[in-house]
């Protein structure tokens, strides 16, 4: 391949560079019903799950029709995104947070081609490429961090258990039949790039084991004051170790206090932690961050740990499906799942969704761990 | 014929939910077709490696990609992250196989135009795939080699007038929820504020000067969308400090069931007919609504304003007028110390354009402070926990509000200032002793 030259001369880097433009503003790529109405939009109803239609003051009128999507996504896929809006909608569309895909129309009319074209798209493997739905009190999509695809900390995939859940709670994307919209997410460690922790439903991945020690390299590689800062829990200290009868500087590590959360080796590579039986998947529930009758609250812990089940997943995708049918048959309208725990209590949580309460499910981590321990009489049988 | 068989991954093309091995596959086939011609900068068999490497991660359990490296273009700290595989002899495809971060517009509105353009570059300096997007907001360009990264920024810097995003210890790249664009829920415009914060803290966004990263999440009203309250160091929050403006007439008609509750949210179940006292006025958080007779009565004074009425009846009940919005400062995930929710540190501010008093008498004076004084890898949420909430208030120079907690503090264990207690900490214990005797 012979090497194409954007026009950039790496002699002289600052020649025509351009810089700190920013993103392109956001009104360039309105839709016309969308620049004309801004600000100015009266309601909306959600005409089936995955419809929705918004009307504004002047009475016009904007469809918008939401698709699943992986968010792993290649430009092959992003084309064919670009023909479809190209088809129906002017050219235009947008992605949620939630890594959905929306095309935006201006008629009803426009609205059953589409859905139409979009239901006979399939991939090879026979996979739909645009399921419609993702609205109101169903599950939508689970946002997700890289896993093992491109990250170099993470305790479990990413992709791959998303497709594996979302299989499971296919049915639930495109229905409206929960008490209140349910929000799963995943974050394939602790560092949670995608923050997970007020989620309906985390999938945490999670490592068991202290970080190895390439004593060999680890002088040469890191900076041991920072390694050693690195530690929340001051489990690391200085070392001199031999190797090959050389004596090196080093650092050494007490597992009893090691959380596994693996800051230190995001400042030093010598020092990993991932393993096959030692990395797995936490799962958290109750969270969310709306503030819509109750405040914004955490998620909470309710599986230790489930192993790394490739290339499906079965067991996290069954824990996850099991919570979901009991948070549905027992909830209240417009109660969310963390909501509806809080009411029930969690002991009667644990036992609607037939999960086993370990000792791991008990707060240790610090001062606060305190106030999450029961300190009234008042408590179910 | 696939380069390496991948007899895991193919187990993911099963199902109905969209499988991103079948995306990965259609992909590695278009780039060993090539059916346009395209003089591909990076290897053409980047993405066969790519399941190749996958496939092996999901028979070990373990990642095999190394830890970053220091890459990225002249002058910028940010945007660009380093990626190396460590198995290159067995996948060299995926040997070098950078990140790209593109700032991305606000509400990620598109057109079919401006994306193609985007794939146009990437097929030809990259791997082609992507995240649409990333947890922050970006455009993710997954997979490029070092070779690449000025040529691509210098095509969307020229080409296209786009810049990439933050990464590091500075500005993320903001992100906001789609706001007055679409949503009648909107209490200020999330695209604008979102935009013009981008552009004025360029610098801060491109050129790390901070302990550790920061971010801004913009939501229009207390639903939070973009989860700006459990994920940004300073989140934005649309709110109205006057009535919810109500129509009577729609009222009686969503309890004479002429209109569906929610907008129709809850349409695949059948839960009864609409009950007003039940599903609105009963979950009122404040218990500040009543039917008086056929009329819907509010006391808005003591209303929070945590959106659930007009969720519910949306073409009954609207945001009031008088609109700006709050600001909570603190929210992180749990690394270190355990995951923060947001602090409310503004209760309110209006939020119309150049936005002068946001920038200068909220987001500056709590950069300088957290520059000054906080740690390396110091989320401002733990500076906030290290020096406390009265340290805030000292930075902004406002009065302590009680809305700012959710309750007064339980231990008398003040911390009183000098300045404070009437003489001062300085005593004569030989005075003292006069009057005491040891």
């Amino acid at each position: 391949m012979a090497f194409i030259s954007s026009g950039y001369n790496p002699e002289k880097p600052m020649e025509n560079r351009i810089t700190d433009i920013g993103p392109r503003k956001y009104d360039e790529f309105y839709p016309p019903v969308i620049a004309k109405n801004k600000g100015k939009w009266l309601y909306h109803e959600y005409l089936q799950p995955g419809v929705l239609v918004h009307v504004a003051e002047s009475g016009d009128e904007l469809y918008t029709v939401r698709c699943g999507g992986a968010r792993l996504m290649t430009t092959t896929h992003i084309r064919e995104i670009c023909e479809i809006a190209d088809k129906h909608c002017g050219g235009y569309f947008r992605f949620t947070t939630r890594n959905n895909i929306e095309f935006l129309l201006d008629s009803k009319a426009k609205v059953k081609p589409l859905l139409d074209d979009l239901a006979g798209r399939k991939f090879k493997g026979g996979s739909f490429k645009f399921p419609v739905g993702g609205t109101g009190a169903g599950v939508s999509n689970i946002v997700h961090t890289q896993g093992w695809i491109h990250c170099h900390t993470p305790a479990t995939d990413a992709s791959g258990p998303v497709k594996a859940v979302m299989d499971e709670l296919f049915a639930d994307f495109q229905q409206h039949r929960m008490p209140a919209h349910v929000r799963v997410s995943l974050a394939c460690c602790l560092n949670m790039c995608g923050a997970v922790h007020c989620s309906d439903i985390a999938i945490l991945g999670y490592h068991r084991k202290p970080p190895m020690l390439d004593h060999e390299y680890l002088d040469k590689m890191c900076e041991i004051p920072l390694a050693i800062a690195a530690c929340p829990t001051a489990a690391i200290k200085p070392a001199k170790v031999e190797v090959k009868g050389e004596k090196l500087n080093s650092v050494a590590v007490n597992n009893e206090r090691c959380m596994y959360c693996g800051n230190c080796y995001t400042m030093c590579p010598s020092m990993p932690l991932a393993d096959t039986e030692g990395d797995g998947i936490v799962i958290m529930a109750g969270g969310k961050v709306s503030n819509r009758i109750s405040a914004p609250k955490f998620s909470k812990v309710v599986v230790a740990f489930i192993p790394n089940e490739a290339p499906r997943w079965p067991q996290t995708a069954k824990v996850i499906k099991g919570m979901i049918e009991a948070y549905a048959k027992d909830a209240q309208k417009y109660e969310r799942l963390g909501d509806w725990a809080e009411r029930i209590g969690w002991e009667r949580f644990f036992e609607k969704c037939e999960l086993d309460f370990t000792h791991h499910l008990i707060d240790d981590f610090r001062d606060p761990a305190y106030y999450t321990w029961r300190q009234t009489t008042q408590f179910k049988f | 014929m696939a380069k390496h068989k991948t007899p895991l991954l193919d187990q993911l093309e099963s199902g109905p939910w969209p499988s991103f091995v079948s995306d990965l596959k259609q992909q590695a086939e278009k780039r060993a077709k090539n059916v346009e011609g395209i003089e591909f900068q990076i290897p053409v068999d980047v993405v066969d490696d790519l399941l190749g490497l996958l496939e092996l991660s999901f028979k070990q359990g373990r990642t095999h990609w190394k830890h970053g490296g220091i890459v990225g273009v002249f002058g910028y700290g940010g945007g660009v992250i380093g990626r190396y595989c460590d198995q290159p002899q067995m996948f060299p495809g995926v040997a070098h196989f950078h990140t790209m971060r593109v700032a991305q517009p606000g509400g990620k509105f598109y057109t079919s135009e401006y994306l193609r353009q985007l794939c146009d570059i990437w097929d030809l300096r990259g791997s082609g795939i992507t995240n649409m997007h990333g947890s922050t907001g970006d455009i993710i360009f997954l997979g490029t080699t070092t070779p690449q990264l000025e040529e691509i920024f210098f095509e969307l810097t020229h080409n296209m007038n786009q810049d990439l995003g933050g990464s590091g210890s500075n500005l993320r790249t903001p992100a906001d929820c789609i706001g007055q664009a679409r949503c009648e829920y909107a209490c200020y415009d999330t695209q604008d504020l979102c935009y013009d914060l981008t552009n004025e803290y360029q610098d801060e966004l491109h050129r790390p000067a901070f302990p550790y990263k920061f971010k801004f999440k913009f939501d229009g009203c207390p639903n939070c969308c973009v989860a700006s309250i459990a994920r940004a160091d300073m989140s934005f929050i649309g709110t109205w400090k006057d009535d919810i403006k109500i129509d009577q007439k729609a009222v009686q008609a969503y309890i004479g069931g002429e209109l569906v509750p929610n907008g129709g949210a809850h349409s695949g179940r059948d839960w009864g007919k609409f009950d007003i006292q039940k599903e609105v006025i009963g979950l009122c958080p404040t218990g500040c609504m009543v039917m008086d007779g056929k009329t819907l009565k509010i006391n808005n004074r003591e209303c929070t304003r945590c959106m659930h009425c007009i969720n519910v009846m949306p073409r009954a009940l609207r945001i009031g007028n008088e609109r700006g919005l709050s600001i909570l400062a603190g929210a992180k995930a749990p690394i270190l110390d355990g995951a923060q929710m947001g602090t409310l540190i503004v209760p309110f501010i209006e939020a119309e354009a150049p936005y002068t008093k946001i920038k200068e008498t909220v987001i500056e004076p709590i950069w300088d402070w957290w520059m000054e004084e906080g740690k390396n890898r110091e989320r401002l949420g733990e500076l906030m926990k290290r020096q406390g909430l009265q340290k805030v208030i000292e930075v902004l120079g406002v009065d302590p509000d009680p809305r700012m907690v959710q309750e007064p503090r339980s231990n008398p264990y003040i911390f009183w200032k000098e300045d404070e207690v009437p003489g001062g900490f300085e005593r004569d214990i030989n005075e003292f002793r006069k009057h005491h005797l040891r």
